[in-house]
């Protein structure tokens, strides 16, 4: 074998386990953090981390339900404000509106995507903790929808625009109208798709803390209806983690460790749903 | 319903053919659609120049001519399909039925005007909800069931799938997709078939079995079949018109254009010597 192709070859093998070793790294982080997650705070994790509220500091036991409960009304209210904002946004822009606002509206959404969360804080408690006079659910809601809109939007006009012309074409032929075509063919044609984009988006804000410190603030009592600070996955683990309580450290695991699976669920979920109905089939 | 009876000559010749020949069209035929001084643009850019043509009733017209020359521009002017291409704009007339298409509702146009497109493009439906498609967004009252199978038969494709209605559509070959679509298409009971170049994705079987049965649907409406292909205009087309960059050159029954071309170059273009 001549020097220069024993070259090559040492390059193509160094190369191919480079790509393989990062391929595996990518995979093994989400287990490590699995893991890790589990070995810590497996422990702490009963019936009572999911039903009792959280024990005085000195008391052991005690756990999470008004924050499991506060992180589900938050990502509700977020999920109604920002998803069809994002949705049919994302509908004018794929079906109706012309090149330059198109352009103008998915540079502003790009931006809004890259504001930082605890902007998107600030601004949710000027605009809504301000004149309320208190942090509540509502406000920290309003945080977590604004920034589902952009990631909602922006990935929602990207499959709307990946469904073929001709499918438009085809059910206009047939005499349906411009919206019958969006709402009958062309919304079911990149379903999968959006739903996929609304998880993403579903997730990434679940996990938000910064922007929930001073709008939903926290709570250690239940909070009920929307009107009041409310406790939430994200913070809880934030100040458990800081605290100088060894009990409260597993705690915070537990709680990482329960907001990570409420999120793989979902998305285990929501891909077992997508799997059904007919998709199109890729050029 | 009342179509206009006049004198193919009278609507069919443009004012470029003198052919002799062209007078011994039959004298008299109804004329499902009528085309007039129709001048076509995309932005500032003149694409049909002042075309005037009959498509004669229950007969199929075939519109011939090389790439660019307007053939499916002067197609989608039929049913309006044109007007979802941004500076798209029409000058002239269009009758349907002795009425201005461009005057109605476009929706209930392309309800009598049906189109299959060059590439099959069923829905991402069951091969049942693309042929009753048209139906439920139409809000017929008849049986949906009863005139998919109707439809799938005039078809010719109800036999292959009759066993498996709720498969997807995709499962099926392109030539069954094609015919899908065109079964689609007659479920809403077009009164003008329109045809963009619809075997030009498929195999010589399967483009056969569209020839022959474009030829069998002629009882049940009026088609209009863009085509590359000059065979296919002489296989199965009653009239043909010949256009060249936009110009409508010849437009006579089939067996004439093919055997007498009024026209050099009608002559130039169908023994091969462009296109």
């Amino acid at each position: 074998m001549n020097p220069r192709l024993r070259w090559r070859k040492f390059v193509s093998n160094f190369m191919l386990t480079l790509t393989g070793v990062c391929a595996v790294v990518t995979v093994s982080v989400l287990f490590f953090i699995l893991g890790y997650l589990v070995f810590h705070g497996g422990t702490s994790i009963s019936w009572n981390f999911f039903t009792k509220l959280p024990a005085p500091v000195g008391e052991t036991g005690g756990g999470m339900a008004n924050a499991i409960l506060g992180s589900a009304k938050l990502l509700l209210l977020a999920s109604l404000l920002g998803v069809p904002i994002g949705f049919f946004g994302a509908i004018y822009l794929a079906e109706f509106s012309g090149s330059t606002m198109a352009f103008v509206v998915r540079y502003a959404a790009d931006l809004l995507n890259g504001v930082p969360s605890i902007v998107i804080g600030i601004f949710a408690y000027g605009l809504v903790v301000l004149p309320f006079k208190h942090f509540s659910t509502l406000a920290g809601g309003f945080a977590l929808g604004l920034m589902m809109i952009p990631i909602t939007l922006r990935s929602t006009e990207e499959f709307l625009r990946a469904v073929p012309d001709a499918l438009r074409e085809g059910a206009m032929a047939l005499g349906a109208s411009k919206w019958k075509t969006i709402a009958t063919i062309i919304v079911p044609a990149a379903y999968r798709g959006i739903l996929t984009a609304i998880l993403l988006a579903f997730a990434r804000v679940a996990g938000e803390t910064a922007p929930l410190l001073f709008t939903a603030f926290g709570n250690r009592f239940w909070s009920p209806g929307w009107n009041q600070p409310t406790a939430s996955l994200p913070v809880m683990i934030f100040t458990y983690a800081i605290a100088p309580y060894e009990d409260w450290h597993r705690q915070a695991w537990a709680a990482g460790l329960v907001l990570l699976g409420l999120i793989l669920v979902i998305n285990i979920v929501a891909r077992a749903i997508l799997s059904r109905g007919i998709a199109v089939p890729r050029a | 319903m009342h179509a206009s009876v006049r004198p193919a000559v009278s609507v069919n010749i443009p004012p470029t053919v003198t052919s002799a020949a062209t007078r011994e069209t039959p004298s008299a035929l109804t004329m499902r659609m009528t085309i007039s001084k129709v001048n076509f643009y995309y932005g500032s850019k003149q694409t049909l120049f002042d075309i005037s043509m009959g498509i004669a009733t229950s007969k199929i017209t075939a519109l011939i001519g090389p790439s660019g020359c307007g053939k499916s521009t002067l197609l989608r002017t039929l049913n309006r399909m044109y007007e979802t291409v941004r500076g798209a704009r029409l000058e002239g007339e269009i009758l349907l039925d002795g009425q201005n298409i461009l005057a109605q509702d476009v929706t209930s146009l392309r309800r009598r005007v049906g189109m299959v497109f060059q590439r099959p493009n069923p829905f991402p439906k069951s091969i049942f909800d693309n042929v009753a498609y048209g139906l439920k967004i139409n809000n017929s009252k008849a049986p949906i069931a009863d005139s998919v199978e109707k439809s799938l038969r005039h078809a010719a494709l109800w036999d292959e799938v009759k066993d498996h209605l709720h498969k997807s559509a995709y499962e099926l070959s392109g030539g069954q997709q094609q015919r899908l679509c065109i079964a689609r298409a007659l479920a809403v009971e077009p009164e003008v078939l329109l045809l963009d170049e619809p075997c030009s994705a498929l195999d010589p079987i399967s483009t056969a079995k569209i020839e022959e049965l474009l030829v069998r649907l002629k009882d049940l409406c009026t088609i209009v079949t863009v085509t590359h292909n000059m065979q296919q205009a002489a296989r199965i087309s009653d009239f043909t018109a010949f256009l060249l960059i936009g110009q409508l050159i010849e437009f006579s029954p089939t067996p004439q254009l093919f055997t007498k071309p009024g026209d050099p170059r009608t002559e130039a273009y169908i023994t091969g010597r462009f296109g």
